[in-house]
């Protein structure tokens, strides 16, 4: 409820139209792109509380001001060689929805956060055949920045679909 | 216009089904002899139902209730007596009206005949020996003040005041006074009482009035005007003629009025000018029950209370991690070191009186749950052809709302149960020796942290043989196997059990119980039964008090730090060697007592590696669950604390084994066990060990 009114409010303060701000990150070398507006704070890293029976990629649970927000090492969900927690390892504290109501508050973990990017719509090529799966769905697009190539990603669908697996429990096994 | 009533809508429905039970359960004590103020309680929900519908558009509501009402108000108006039969229409009516409110939540049409039908049972009751004629219905139906019409009628007002009438400060002359506002007044003073002048004191009132009043003022408006003299003084008022309709009824009320300074106080402004008109012995009891159900409250959603609970939740965390960062400096020492440890004591005390007064506002007493066994005994032995006694102990007794709406059916069918199986026939009754009438409890209390409901009858018990006959039949038990009595009693709580010779309406289908014993659980509750051949039976059943909080038992796992529900424990204790036995190599048994129960290693089953591996290191828990006890084996056990409860489907989804997560004092999240969950995920990974390791 407030989250839409405040985004309401920060699409009205939106320079442009069509143009969002999206939040880059780097991971293994690769520079990450999610759209600002679903991102609820950055913090930095945190013990974890591990999780028995979950996907590999979820670390556990950390307390965050009294909530219990799971934490997801994108590093490992990506199939990407796993590093130790360094001086810059944050955690992207995001919001996703899962398109019935339900906003979930989870944390992924990155290497690091570079910067705040414009980026217009016209700008963000659709995404290449990258793999199949999840990972292929979680891509919104590419888009150069100065040279670099951006990977944005659709935190609403990497967060349900990608880790919790929430359509993968449909059709295949739990 | 739609759309501002539809915000209304929910709150109008609560207040019905608050009125259909007020309804309810005025009538039920109807049974017990007639009772002005009950009749009374009865036709104020009647009539806020029917204005409130009427208001939202529900005229077959409001009609239906309209009938009702009019029979209420011969009951009070005593032109009709109380009867077994009318009672009987009414409570069935009040069925139909609540299943007419209810289809209004769901959008489903109501049983059109059957409403129809007892419409013209009760017009036909209405019209029949106690009332008049369909104008009459017209005349004494909806208003409290059915006089209000308008018409001019002549009363005559008696008033005896009483001798202290001065000193408590009231003024004949300003009563007439106001009484000549409302119409034409002729007053004559009687002074019959008078003593000679050497004995008069003039503080004294020795005079009495009969005045007639020619007026078409409100009953309401004359009582306000009598409403501030004290308990002495004695107002009458009648019709001056008996023929006219409205003034009959005045006069077979009880025609005492206004002696009601008290009472007035104590009912507030919502009880109507029926409660004064009460005769004086009744007055006690009177004050008590409208002080009980009219008590002044706000309604709250009950987001806004989560809310509020889950901000003290984290601010009792917030204090315990500031008690530790105080423990830790004050070996610093100083005088600020102490100054602050003074003030977290201060604030520890402080959060902690605040969060039980914040989970209070959340607890509603079970009387709440209790309110329809009258009702359903009463059904249901009338049916049955037992005689019971229903009584219910401890109805104040508070518990969690949520908590309470869950226990409402599991208790419905142990009532059931008790009353179809239980207890006997008056006549075998009489042939064992035992009172025909049987006597079926219900009884609440608080008992360390949980409430603790019994159900007992002084029926015929449990049958064992019975019920382990049908264990075995049913391979629910081997026949081999030595049971203690209290096993074979609690069997019937297994799934697909049940004894009944042949399935009744009532109970017997082999779902009840073990769906009984789910719902419990599901509320971290437990429930047990104990029974003596012939004397009866009892179910206990225990629940937290609120679901918000648990009582927990913090065990460390290699770096990790589990909370066992409290209540699911049995026992610790450490690992004797000579007690290991194990199952074909693979699954490890533990003899506690006389029985094997399986020893669930958390470490192996939640993939922690630095958890202790050797059995004889750590310590078994003895855990309960689903009336099967299995050890869970960890390395430490450290405190005991309670802890508030966080979903973790809010963020993610459901675990199994994992009931949900709490934060600890130093900030770290801690995992929640649910044993039920646990024990299932231990039992499907024995079976498919490859499960396990895929999950590890």
């Amino acid at each position: 409820m407030n989250s839409s009114s405040a985004q309401k409010i920060d699409n009205d303060l939106q320079p442009e139209h069509g143009v969002d701000q999206y939040l880059t990150f780097c991971l293994a070398g690769e520079e990450y792109g999610v759209n600002i507006l679903k991102v609820q704070e950055i913090k930095g890293w945190s013990e974890v509380t591990p999780m028995p029976n979950t996907p590999e990629a979820v670390l556990g649970v950390i307390n965050l001001r009294g909530t219990v927000v799971p934490i997801v090492e994108l590093r490992r969900h990506f199939g990407l060689p796993s590093a130790e927690p360094g001086p810059t390892t944050v955690i992207i504290v995001v919001k996703a929805s899962d398109g019935k109501g339900n906003v979930r508050t989870m944390g992924m973990v990155v290497d690091a956060v570079s910067e705040v990017h414009n980026i217009a719509a016209s700008e963000i090529q659709p995404p290449p055949p990258i793999g199949e799966g999840s990972e292929k769905r979680s891509v919104a697009g590419l888009a150069t920045m100065e040279e670099r190539m951006i990977i944005l990603l659709d935190i609403d669908d990497l967060m349900n679909n990608g880790v919790l697996g929430l359509l993968k429990e449909e059709d295949t096994d739990v | 216009m739609s759309m501002d009533l539809s915000e209304f809508l929910d709150v109008f429905l609560e207040e019905c089904f608050e009125g259909l039970e007020v309804m309810e359960s005025g009538l039920l004590h109807l049974d017990e002899g007639t009772d002005l103020e009950e009749i009374n309680t009865i036709f104020r929900a009647a009539h806020s139902i029917k204005g409130g519908s009427a208001a939202f558009g529900f005229n077959h509501i409001s009609e239906f209730t309209h009938v009702m009402e009019t029979l209420l108000d011969q009951l009070r108006s005593g032109k009709r007596q109380v009867d077994q039969a009318t009672v009987d229409l009414l409570l069935a009516s009040v069925d139909v009206l609540r299943e007419m409110v209810e289809g209004l939540k769901t959008d489903e049409a109501p049983d059109e005949s059957r409403v129809a039908e007892l419409k013209q049972q009760l017009e036909a009751a209405v019209n029949g020996d106690g009332g008049k004629s369909d104008q009459g219905l017209e005349e004494h139906a909806p208003d409290e003040k059915p006089e209000a019409a308008g018409e001019p009628r002549s009363l005559r007002i008696e008033i005896r005041p009483g001798q202290a009438m001065f000193q408590q400060g009231n003024d004949p002359l300003r009563i007439f006074a106001e009484l000549a506002k409302l119409g034409e007044l002729e007053v004559e003073t009687r002074a019959s009482n008078l003593p000679v002048l050497d004995d008069l004191d003039p503080t004294r009132c020795y005079l009495e009035w009969s005045a007639r009043l020619t007026t078409s003022a409100t009953d309401d408006e004359l009582n306000e005007i009598f409403s501030w003299l004290g308990d002495e003084c004695r107002v009458e008022i009648a019709p001056a003629e008996k023929s006219e309709p409205t003034g009959s009824k005045e006069a077979d009320r009880k025609p005492e009025a206004a002696h009601a300074g008290e009472e007035k106080a104590a009912s507030g402004k919502s009880a109507p000018k029926a409660e004064e008109k009460k005769s004086p012995s009744k007055g006690p009891t009177l004050v008590k029950s409208s002080a009980g159900r009219e008590s002044s409250s706000i309604r709250v959603s009950i987001e806004k209370v989560d809310l509020l609970i889950n901000l003290v939740g984290e601010l009792v965390i917030t204090q315990s991690m500031l008690n530790q960062v105080g423990t830790a400096l004050m070996h610093q020492g100083g005088p600020e070191a102490e100054a602050l440890l003074n003030g977290l004591a201060q604030l520890e005390r402080n959060t902690r009186e605040l969060q039980e007064n914040v989970l209070q506002i959340r607890m509603l007493p079970i009387s709440f749950a209790f309110n329809r066994f009258p009702r359903l005994v009463r059904d249901l032995s009338h049916k049955m052809g037992k005689q019971v006694e229903l009584v219910l102990t401890g109805e104040q007794t508070e518990v969690d709302k949520t908590v309470l709406e869950k226990i409402g059916d599991p208790l419905v069918h142990l009532v059931r149960n008790s009353l179809d199986h239980g207890l006997e026939m008056p006549e075998v009754r009489k042939a064992a020796g035992k009172p025909e009438q049987g006597r079926l409890e219900l009884s609440a209390q608080h008992e360390s942290g949980n409430i603790v409901i019994r159900i007992s009858d002084d029926g015929a018990g449990l049958n064992r043989e019975k019920i382990l006959r049908k264990a075995i039949e049913k391979g629910l038990v081997d026949e081999k196997e030595e049971l203690s009595d209290e096993r074979i009693d609690n069997l019937i709580f297994q799934p697909g059990f049940s004894t009944a010779d042949k399935v009744s309406d009532l109970s017997g289908r082999g779902v009840g119980m073990d769906v009984v014993k789910r719902n419990i659980n599901d509320l971290g509750g437990t429930v047990s039964i104990h029974s003596e051949p012939g004397k009866g039976s009892t179910v206990v059943i225990r629940l937290p008090l609120t679901l918000a909080i648990l009582d927990g038992q913090l065990a460390s796992v290699g770096q990790e730090t589990y909370i066992l529900p409290l209540i699911s424990i049995v026992e610790s204790l450490q690992v004797q060697a000579e007690h290991l036995k194990s199952v074909a190599g693979s699954t490890e048994l533990y003899r506690f007592r006389d029985e094997y129960i399986p020893i669930v290693r958390l470490n192996r089953l939640f993939g922690v590696a630095d958890g202790t591996d050797d059995l004889l290191q750590g310590l078994l828990v003895v855990v309960e669950a689903e009336g099967r006890h299995v050890g869970l084996f960890v390395d430490r056990l450290l405190g005991q604390q309670q802890v508030v409860i966080k979903s973790l489907e809010t963020n993610f989804h459901q675990l199994d084994g994992i009931s949900g997560a709490t934060i600890l004092g130093d900030g770290q999240v801690a995992l929640i066990l649910d044993i039920p969950g646990l024990v299932d995920l231990y039992y499907r990974t024995l079976n498919s060990p490859a499960a396990l390791a895929a999950n590890s």
